[in-house]
C-alpha cells in the first residue's frame, strides 16, 4: 500500500472577499494566484474589480450610521472580542504568516502576538479618545464651549505590502475604534492572513459592513478607492511611492484626509497618528445665563 | 372640575399658547422610564390575568387593499372564538376594518358583544377634503360601526395649524353620532414626544373618546415611550377636566411579551382605572395568536406551536 | 386588592454558592486570620446568617501589606502595561460571565433590589475594569507626563452601599497604574469582595497584587495607618474621613476621600415635570437613599410646588418595597440595624423640628430592616434634616423663587458632592452648573454613573476624583 493512498487529503479553503458581512467572490469572476515564500502555489485569491470596490464602499457607508452611533464602550467591547477570537486562532495565523512571509516559527509567533496585543491596545482606546482629544475651551464670554472628536466616515486603507497581518491590523484598527468604517485592500502579495482575519471579524460582534476586505491588484483597485467621492479618508501606505502620489492627487477631488506612510516598523508601539487622522473636531457654543 | 370647559372658544393663538405651554418631555428620561417599566417581571397568576386582559383589549385588525368579505368573516369568527380548543379564552374587544367592510363585520358580530370599529377620514394618510372625510365617517356609522378610528391631519399639525386639526376632530365627532371616536395621532410622523403630548391634548380638548398611536402603516408605530406620554396625558386630562379618555396602542405589537409591557405601562402611569377594554386597546393582528400560545403554555406547561392556532 | 397584582417574581438563589466561612485573601490564597476573630454576615432583608467571615487583626493587616509590597516590587511594577491591561481585561470578562451570581450575592448581602444590582451595579463593575484596563498601556497619553510611575501599595477602605462597585472604583485604576492593593470591604457587606478574590484567582492574577481583608473599624484603622502603605483611598462618612485625614497628615501618604453629601435636586418651573419627578424619585429612593450623592434636598421653584408635589406623591404610590430578590422590587432593605436606627432618629428629629412627614402606604416585612420612602415638607435650611446626611430614603423639600436663590441654598452646606438641575432651558443649566459648588452636576437626569465620568466632591464631601482620565491621578506619582 502506498503512503499516498493512506494519506488524508486536506480540504482547502477558498479565499473570498469580505463585503457587507458576507463572503462573495469578485463580481468579475476573476482570481489570481498567490504564492508562498518559496514561490509555490498557495491559493487563488479573489481579484477584486472596481465594482467590488464600489460595493464595499456602499456597504461601509451603510454601516457607518450604526457604528458611529454605538457607544464608545460598545465599540471597545466589540474590538476586544475580536482579540479574543484572534487569540483562539493563534496557531492558524502563525501558520499562514509563516507560509506567506517565510518567517521562522518564533518570529511568526511574535508577530501574531503583536497583532493580537495591538488589537487589544486599540480596543482600549475607544472610550478614551474623547478625553484625550476633546476639550472644553475657556472662551472669553458667557459661553460654554466644548470640542468633540467625531469619526470622519468611510476610510479606505491600502494595507502594507510586506506585513501581512501585523501591518494590516495596525492600519485598520485605528480607523474603526473611533467609529469610522473601513474598506481595506489587503497586501497584493500576501493577502491570505487578511482574509482569515475577515473570518474572525464575521464571527465576532463586528456589525456587517464596518470592515470590508478586498484582495486583488493594488494598481487596479486603489485608484477607484482614491477617486471615490463617498470615501472620506484614505491610507496610502501599501501603495508604492509613484502610485501613492497619483492616488493622493485623485484623493484631492473631494478633499479626502490622506495618510501617507510606507514601510514602517510595525513592531514599534504605534503613536496616535492614524487614530487622529480619521477624526473631525466639532466645537459647540452655548450661552450660560438665566 | 376645573375652570377649563371641554368646548371653550379656542383660536389658533390660544391653542398654540396652551399646547406650547404644556411641560416638555425629556426624551431620554421618558425612554429610561419606559425601559425600566419594561423590565417588570410578570409571572404565574399575574401573567394569567394579564394575558386574558390583553386578549380582551385587542382590536383585531385587517386593513389591507386585498380585504374581502370572506376575510372579514373569518376574522370575526376568530374574534368571537379566538382559541378553537379552549372556550374559556376571552373574546377580543373589537374588529377593526375599512368602512366598506363594516357592514359585513356588523352582521357577523351582531349580538356577540364584540364592537365594530371602522377606520375613516381617508385613512391612513388623511389627505382628502373635509367633505370627503365626513362622508367617510357617516358611511361607516350607517353601515353599523359603533367605533370610528379617525386620523388627524398631520400636515396641518406639523405646520402649526392647530385650529384646523381641532375643528376637524370636532366635526368628525359630530358625524360619529353615537359611535365612539378614536383619534389617531400617527406618532411615527409626529416624531418628537413633545409633539405627541401636544397632539394628545389637542385631540382630547376637541372631544376624542380615545387617543390612538398609529395607523400601523408607518414605521415606527406604537412604542412604549410614545404610549407612556399619551398615558400621562390622559391621566392629567382627567385630573384637569374630570373626563376620562382611553388610549389605544396600535401597530408593531407582535408578541405577548410586548403586550404585557403595555399593560404594566398603563398600570403604573395612568393607573388601574384604565386597565379595562373600555379604556385601553391594543390594535393588532398576529399578536392574538402569540397571546393564545402563551396562555396555552401556562395552562398545559408545554411550549405550543403555530399549528394549534388558526390563521385567519 | 389591586386589579393587576404582580405575582412574586423571585430571582433564584441557586446561582450563588456560599461557603460556611471565609478566611482572608492574602498573597493569592484564602487563609485563616492569625490574630483576628470571626464574625457573621447577614441578609438585612431576613436577618438570616449568610456566612462567617474573618476579622483581620493587626498581624493580618501586616501580612497583607507585606504581600502587596512583595508583589509590587517583584512583579507588578516591573510588568509592562500591556500585560497588566490583559489581566484587567480578564477580570472584566469574568465579572461579566459571573454577572448573575454576583448580582444575587450583592442583593443578598446588601439588601438592594436585584433589578438594581443586575442592571446597574454589576454592569458598571465590569465597565470600570474594562475602562481602566485600557489605560494600563496608555499612561503616557493620560496627561501626566511621558512615563508616570505608580505610588506603590494602596490601602483602600470601602463602604457598604455599593460594595462591589466601590471595590471596582478602587482596584481598577490602582492596578492599571501599576500599584498593588490591600482592600477592606465594609463590615456588613464582605461577600462580593470575597467573590472578587476568587475572580482574581480565576484570572491567574499574580499573588499579592490584590489582597482582601475583611473586618470593621479597627481593621480599617490598622490598614490606613500602616507604615507600609503609600496611598490611602477611603469612601465613607465625612466623620471617619476627617479622622483618616488627621492620621495621614504627618505622613507622606497620598490620600483621596469620597465622603458624604446633602445634594440639592433643583426643579425649575419649566422642567419636564414627569421626568423631573422620576429624577427626584431616582435621586433619593434609588438604593434606599444609601447614596453619598443622593438628591436628598428637593429645591422646587415655588410656582410649581403644588404640581410637583402632587405628581411626586402619586408616583411614590407605585414604588414597590420588599424582598430584594424579587425582580419587581423598587425599594429594598436598609443595610443594617444601626443604619435603620440612625434614619429613624433623624426622621423623628424632622418631625420634632416642625416639618410635615409623609410616606405612601407601605407594608413593611416583619423580619429585616425596613424604612418606607419618606418625604418631609415645610423644611427650611435651618432644620437638621436639611443639613445632616440621613443616608436613607428620606427627602426634605424646600422651595426657592429665583435661580440665584436656588444656587445660594444649594451651596449653603459644608458638603459639595453633587447637584441636580431640572429645566428645559439650556442656558440656565450651564449658568447653574458653573455656579454650583458640587463635583457632579446632573442636568435633567440623576444618579448616572460611568467609568469615563469623574466623580468626587468639593469641600467636606472629600477630595480626589474617581473615574475618567482624572481618576488616574490618585494612583500615579504626579
Amino acid at each position: 500500500m502506498s503512503d499516498l493512498a493512506e494519506a488524508r487529503i486536506a480540504v482547502r479553503k477558498t479565499y473570498k472577499l469580505y463585503i457587507g458581512g458576507a463572503f462573495p467572490r469578485s463580481e468579475s469572476g476573476r482570481s489570481y494566484e498567490v504564492t508562498d515564500h518559496k514561490g509555490g502555489f498557495a491559493a487563488n485569491a479573489a481579484m477584486a474589480s472596481r465594482k467590488d470596490a464600489r460595493d464595499a464602499v456602499a456597504a461601509a457607508r451603510k454601516a457607518f450610521g450604526g457604528w458611529s452611533a454605538a457607544t464608545a464602550y460598545n465599540r471597545g467591547q466589540v474590538l476586544y472580542r475580536v482579540a479574543e477570537l484572534l487569540e483562539g486562532r493563534r496557531s492558524q495565523f502563525v501558520a499562514e504568516v509563516r507560509a506567506a512571509e517565510g518567517l521562522g516559527p518564533r518570529r511568526a509567533e511574535a508577530l501574531v502576538d503583536a497583532a493580537i496585543d495591538r488589537w487589544v491596545w486599540y480596543a482600549g482606546w475607544a472610550d478614551k479618545i474623547a478625553q484625550v482629544r476633546g476639550a472644553t475651551n475657556p472662551v472669553a464670554g458667557p459661553y460654554f464651549n466644548f470640542s468633540l472628536p467625531e469619526p470622519t466616515g468611510v476610510v479606505a486603507v491600502i494595507a502594507p505590502e510586506a506585513s501581512s497581518l501585523l501591518g494590516f491590523v495596525s492600519v485598520v484598527a485605528p480607523a474603526v475604534v473611533s467609529g469610522n468604517t473601513v474598506v481595506a485592500l489587503a497586501s497584493e502579495r500576501f493577502p491570505l492572513p487578511a482574509v482569515s482575519l475577515s473570518e474572525v471579524l464575521a464571527t465576532s460582534d463586528v456589525p456587517a459592513g464596518v470592515i470590508n476586505v478586498l484582495t486583488g491588484r493594488t494598481a487596479e483597485v486603489a485608484p477607484w478607492l482614491a477617486s471615490h467621492m463617498d470615501v472620506n479618508a484614505i491610507d496610502l501606505c501599501g501603495a508604492p511611492d509613484d502610485l501613492a502620489d497619483d492616488l493622493a492627487v485623485a484623493a484631492a477631488e473631494n478633499l479626502k484626509r490622506v495618510v501617507r506612510g510606507g514601510d514602517e516598523d510595525w513592531t514599534q508601539p504605534p503613536a496616535l497618528k492614524r487614530m487622529l487622522a480619521y477624526l473631525e473636531t466639532k466645537t459647540v457654543w452655548h450661552p450660560a445665563g438665566t | 372640575m376645573s375652570a377649563l370647559a371641554d368646548t371653550p372658544t379656542w383660536s389658533d393663538v390660544s391653542l398654540r399658547a396652551f399646547l406650547h405651554g404644556l411641560p416638555g418631555v425629556d426624551q431620554v428620561g421618558a425612554q429610561a422610564r419606559a425601559a425600566m417599566l419594561a423590565s417588570r417581571s410578570i409571572k404565574t397568576t399575574a401573567k394569567q390575568w394579564a394575558l386574558d386582559a390583553a386578549i380582551s383589549m385587542i382590536d383585531l385588525t385587517t386593513l389591507e387593499g386585498q380585504d374581502t368579505p370572506g376575510k372579514v368573516r373569518a376574522l370575526c369568527a376568530k374574534a368571537k372564538r379566538p382559541d378553537p380548543a379552549d372556550p374559556t379564552a376571552p373574546m377580543v374587544a373589537a374588529v377593526c376594518v375599512y368602512p366598506d367592510l363594516a357592514q359585513v363585520a356588523a352582521a357577523e358580530l351582531d349580538g356577540s358583544g364584540v364592537h365594530v370599529a371602522s377606520v375613516a377620514t381617508a385613512f391612513p394618510s388623511g389627505r382628502a377634503s373635509l367633505d370627503v372625510k365626513l362622508a367617510d365617517v357617516k358611511y361607516a356609522v350607517a353601515a353599523g360601526a359603533d367605533e370610528v378610528d379617525m386620523v388627524i391631519d398631520r400636515g396641518a399639525f406639523l405646520s402649526g395649524r392647530y385650529q384646523e386639526v381641532f375643528d376637524e376632530i370636532v366635526a368628525v365627532k359630530q358625524a360619529c353620532d353615537r359611535a365612539h371616536l378614536k383619534v389617531i395621532l400617527e406618532t411615527g410622523e409626529l416624531v418628537t414626544l413633545d409633539n405627541v403630548r401636544r397632539a394628545s391634548w389637542l385631540a382630547m380638548l376637541a372631544g376624542a373618546d380615545f387617543i390612538k398611536t398609529s395607523t400601523g402603516k408607518v414605521t415606527p408605530a406604537a412604542t412604549l415611550p410614545v404610549t407612556l406620554v399619551m398615558l400621562e396625558a390622559v391621566r392629567d386630562f382627567r385630573e384637569d377636566h374630570g373626563r376620562q379618555v382611553g388610549v389605544k396602542a396600535a401597530g408593531g405589537i407582535r408578541t405577548a411579551k410586548d403586550a404585557l409591557r403595555y399593560l404594566v405601562l398603563v398600570n403604573e402611569t395612568a393607573g388601574e382605572d384604565w386597565l379595562d377594554p373600555r379604556w385601553f386597546r391594543l390594535g393588532a393582528s398576529s399578536l392574538l395568536n402569540d397571546l393564545l400560545m402563551q396562555r396555552t403554555k401556562l395552562a398545559t406547561g408545554r411550549y405550543s406551536g403555530p399549528d394549534y392556532f388558526t390563521l385567519d | 386588592m389591586a386589579k393587576f397584582e404582580y405575582a412574586p417574581a423571585p430571582e433564584s438563589r441557586a446561582v450563588v454558592s456560599l461557603r460556611e466561612s471565609y478566611g482572608l485573601f492574602i498573597g493569592g490564597e484564602f487563609a485563616p486570620g492569625v490574630d483576628g476573630r470571626a464574625f457573621k454576615t447577614i441578609s438585612p432583608a431576613t436577618e438570616e446568617v449568610l456566612a462567617e467571615v474573618t476579622e483581620a487583626g493587626p498581624a493580618d493587616v501586616d501580612r497583607a501589606v507585606t504581600a502587596a509590597r512583595k508583589a509590587y516590587e517583584h512583579t507588578w511594577a516591573l510588568m509592562p502595561g500591556t500585560e497588566r491591561a490583559k489581566y484587567l481585561f480578564r477580570i472584566a470578562r469574568i465579572v461579566q460571565e459571573r454577572a448573575r451570581e454576583l448580582a444575587v450575592l450583592e442583593s443578598l448581602n446588601n439588601g438592594k433590589p436585584i433589578r438594581e444590582s443586575r442592571d446597574v451595579d454589576i454592569p458598571l463593575v465590569a465597565a470600570h475594569f474594562f475602562y481602566y484596563a485600557g489605560w494600563a498601556d496608555k499612561l503616557e497619553y493620560a496627561g501626566y507626563g511621558q512615563a508616570p510611575r505608580p505610588l506603590g501599595v494602596a490601602g483602600q477602605v470601602i463602604p457598604w452601599n455599593f460594595p462591589l462597585l466601590m471595590l471596582a472604583w478602587k482596584i481598577a485604576p490602582a492596578l492599571a497604574c501599576g500599584n498593588t492593593v490591600v482592600l477592606k470591604p465594609a463590615e456588613t457587606t464582605p461577600l462580593t469582595a470575597l467573590a472578587f478574590a476568587e475572580i482574581c484567582q480565576q484570572a491567574d492574577l499574580p499573588p499579592g497584587v490584590v489582597n482582601i481583608i475583611t473586618g470593621a473599624g479597627e481593621t480599617g484603622r490598622a490598614l490606613v495607618t500602616h507604615p507600609g502603605i503609600d496611598k490611602v483611598a477611603f469612601t465613607g462618612s465625612t466623620e471617619v474621613g476627617k479622622e483618616i485625614a488627621r492620621a495621614c497628615a504627618p505622613t507622606r501618604k497620598k490620600l483621596t476621600l469620597e465622603l458624604g453629601g446633602k445634594a440639592a435636586n433643583i426643579v425649575f418651573e419649566d422642567a419636564p415635570i414627569d421626568q423631573a419627578v422620576e429624577g427626584i424619585v431616582n435621586g433619593i429612593f434609588f438604593n434606599q437613599g444609601h447614596v453619598c450623592c443622593a438628591g436628598s434636598r428637593l429645591l422646587v421653584q415655588e410656582s410649581v410646588y403644588s404640581e410637583v408635589m402632587a405628581a411626586l406623591r402619586r408616583r411614590l404610590g407605585t414604588l414597590r418595597l420588599g424582598d430584594p430578590l424579587d425582580k419587581n422590587t423598587d425599594v429594598g432593605a436598609i443595610n443594617s440595624a444601626a443604619q435603620l436606627a440612625k434614619i429613624r432618629e433623624l426622621s423623628q428629629v424632622g418631625e420634632a423640628e416642625g416639618a410635615e412627614r409623609w410616606s405612601p402606604p407601605c407594608d413593611l416585612p416583619v423580619k429585616g430592616f425596613w424604612f418606607p420612602p419618606t418625604v418631609f415638607t415645610g423644611v427650611s435650611q435651618a432644620h437638621r434634616i436639611a443639613r445632616e446626611e440621613i443616608f436613607g430614603p428620606v427627602l426634605s423639600v424646600l422651595t426657592f423663587r429665583t435661580p440665584a436663590e436656588a444656587v445660594e441654598k444649594a451651596n449653603n452646606t459644608p458638603y459639595g458632592l453633587s447637584a441636580g438641575i431640572w429645566t428645559d432651558k439650556g442656558s440656565l443649566i450651564l449658568w447653574m452648573a458653573s455656579r454650583l459648588r458640587a463635583g457632579v452636576v446632573w442636568a435633567n437626569t440623576f444618579n448616572k454613573f460611568d467609568p469615563t465620568s469623574p466623580f468626587g466632591g468639593y469641600k467636606e464631601s472629600g477630595y480626589g476624583r474617581e473615574g475618567g482620565r482624572h481618576g488616574l491621578e490618585a494612583y500615579l506619582d504626579v
